[in-house]
């Protein structure tokens, strides 16, 4: 385990590089998701049409493909320069919003009717009908999904490794070609990190489904 | 004892002209003309009951005020404006009419008094102390003061539905709808629900209710509309409908409801 003795920094750099494009993809995802999930739901033909497009461009294409084409295709657009960490957590949210909006989605047609057409009666807009009465409990029933969605995508982070961005997926390759006798220790102890991080993901979710539980 | 002493709409004006609209109204669902050239007018403090056979449009002529559902030709107007189409507007004109639902509909992810004080605070901009302290005088008023801090599911219907009046009132509507209020309760506490009705339709509110409890329209409507297959076909004081409807389909109707 000489490796892990000398590299364990460059090993807990790289899992923490993998967390921070989770994390701040899954806030930006999170974000656009729900806004998308709200245009897809909402009175206004073109938002909802433009949304419903969104989704099906970024839900039916490889990941791999939007990492390409976000730098690749992107760099000979004229913008300002983004870093990679930066390309990375656009092609990862791109992606990952498509599924948080379905997620949403299906959460919000789990939430009554009446819910909705109360929230009006008492005169509060579309927005603050969404914000106020559908959406709090449309989370509440997407947790699940979400909870996949957002593991899903801090495993996807992964596919970083091949754009220049040294997470925990890139550094367990360089560690394989340079201990090539422990490569399947290697491999075991960058896998287990995967595990921890996720199980941590799906405790955290499994919490708040309990504490948000809304009897009817 | 009156739930609408507080309403300053009721009082700024002389009592009498009419305060909700429809004037030749149709609505179709598809190849169903559920609406068919509506004409009523309901009067600033009259308490009107619709009533009729299932599917003969009550429900939706009751829903077309407050706009949840759109209509497809003829203009319905709340004293003395139409309807705007949706959007801002059409929020600000809800606020002004309290709709009570069959299913209560309570914010299930909200507490009772929660439910209440959302209208207010939100569309009203009243501070939260303030609506708050307002949402307890109208749960004591309807006689669920003692469980504002609960949520939605852990009240029986009867109370779900008083606190469902409670949010109506919190808005001080010019007007109230009742969609069937008291069919989604167990027999046992109907009569908790009508009570608070009556009183609020003595205490001088605007009313559209569509029920099926003679009692209640016997004790306090002004007036019985009476619907079949999407038209009002016959309109009278509660006492002359009941005792002596005039259309063969009044006449059937009573038949089959007031035999038992």
């Amino acid at each position: 385990m000489d490796w892990l003795a000398d590299g364990y920094g460059l090993v807990l750099r790289a899992f923490l590089l993998t967390i921070e494009l989770g994390v701040v993809a899954g806030v930006f995802s999170m974000l656009l998701g729900v806004l998308l999930a709200a245009a897809r739901v909402g009175p206004v033909a073109v938002l909802a049409k433009a949304a419903a497009t969104y989704v099906l461009v970024f839900r039916n294409t490889p990941l791999l493909m939007v990492f390409v084409f976000v730098f690749v295709a992107l760099p000979k657009v004229d913008i300002p320069q983004l870093s990679f960490f930066a390309k990375g957590v656009l092609a990862l949210t791109l992606y990952t919003s498509a599924f948080v909006c379905e997620a949403v989605r299906s959460g919000v047609n789990s939430v009554p009717l009446g819910q909705a057409e109360a929230a009006r009666a008492v005169g509060l807009t579309f927005g603050q009908t969404m914000q106020e009465v559908v959406l709090p409990q449309a989370m509440r029933a997407a947790l699940p999904p979400l909870a996949s969605v957002l593991i899903a995508l801090m495993k996807n982070t992964s596919v970083a490794a091949a754009f220049g961005l040294i997470e925990a997926t890139a550094r367990m390759r360089f560690f394989t070609n340079d201990n090539a006798d422990v490569r399947t220790v290697i491999f075991l102890v960058f896998a287990i990190g995967y595990v921890v991080i996720v199980e941590l993901m799906s405790a955290g979710a499994f919490t708040l489904e309990r504490r948000w539980r809304v009897a009817r | 004892m009156s739930l609408t002493a507080e309403s300053p709409q009721a009082a700024s004006r002389p009592p009498g002209d009419a305060l909700v609209v429809l004037d030749h109204v149709d609505k179709w669902f598809g190849d169903l003309h559920v609406l068919q050239d509506i004409n009523l007018s309901i009067r600033r403090g009259e308490v009107v009951v619709v009533i009729g056979p299932s599917g003969s449009g009550k429900s939706t002529l009751c829903r077309t005020v407050n706009r949840l559902e759109t209509i497809d030709s003829g203009t319905i107007s709340l004293d003395g404006r139409p309807l705007p189409a949706e959007g801002k507007e059409l929020a600000r004109l809800r606020a002004e009419v309290g709709m009570v639902f069959q299913s209560f509909n309570l914010f299930a992810h909200k507490s009772i008094l929660e439910n209440v004080t959302l209208g207010p605070v939100k569309v009203r901009g009243v501070p939260k102390a303030e609506a708050e302290e307002k949402a307890r005088r109208l749960l004591d008023r309807v006689g669920v003061g003692a469980q504002a801090s609960k949520y939605p599911a852990q009240l029986s219907g009867g109370q779900q539905q008083r606190v469902a009046i409670a949010r109506a009132l919190a808005m001080e509507p010019k007007v109230m709808l009742f969609d069937e209020p008291t069919s989604a309760l167990d027999p046992e506490m109907i009569k908790e629900v009508l009570d608070v009705m009556v009183d609020l339709a003595r205490g001088g509110m605007t009313m559209v209710v569509v029920t099926h409890e003679m009692g209640f329209a016997r004790t306090a409507a002004n007036r019985v509309v009476f619907m079949s297959d999407g038209q009002i076909v016959e309109e009278n004081e509660p006492e002359t409908f009941f005792t002596d409807p005039r259309s063969d389909r009044a006449k059937d109707f009573l038949g089959k409801i007031l035999k038992h």
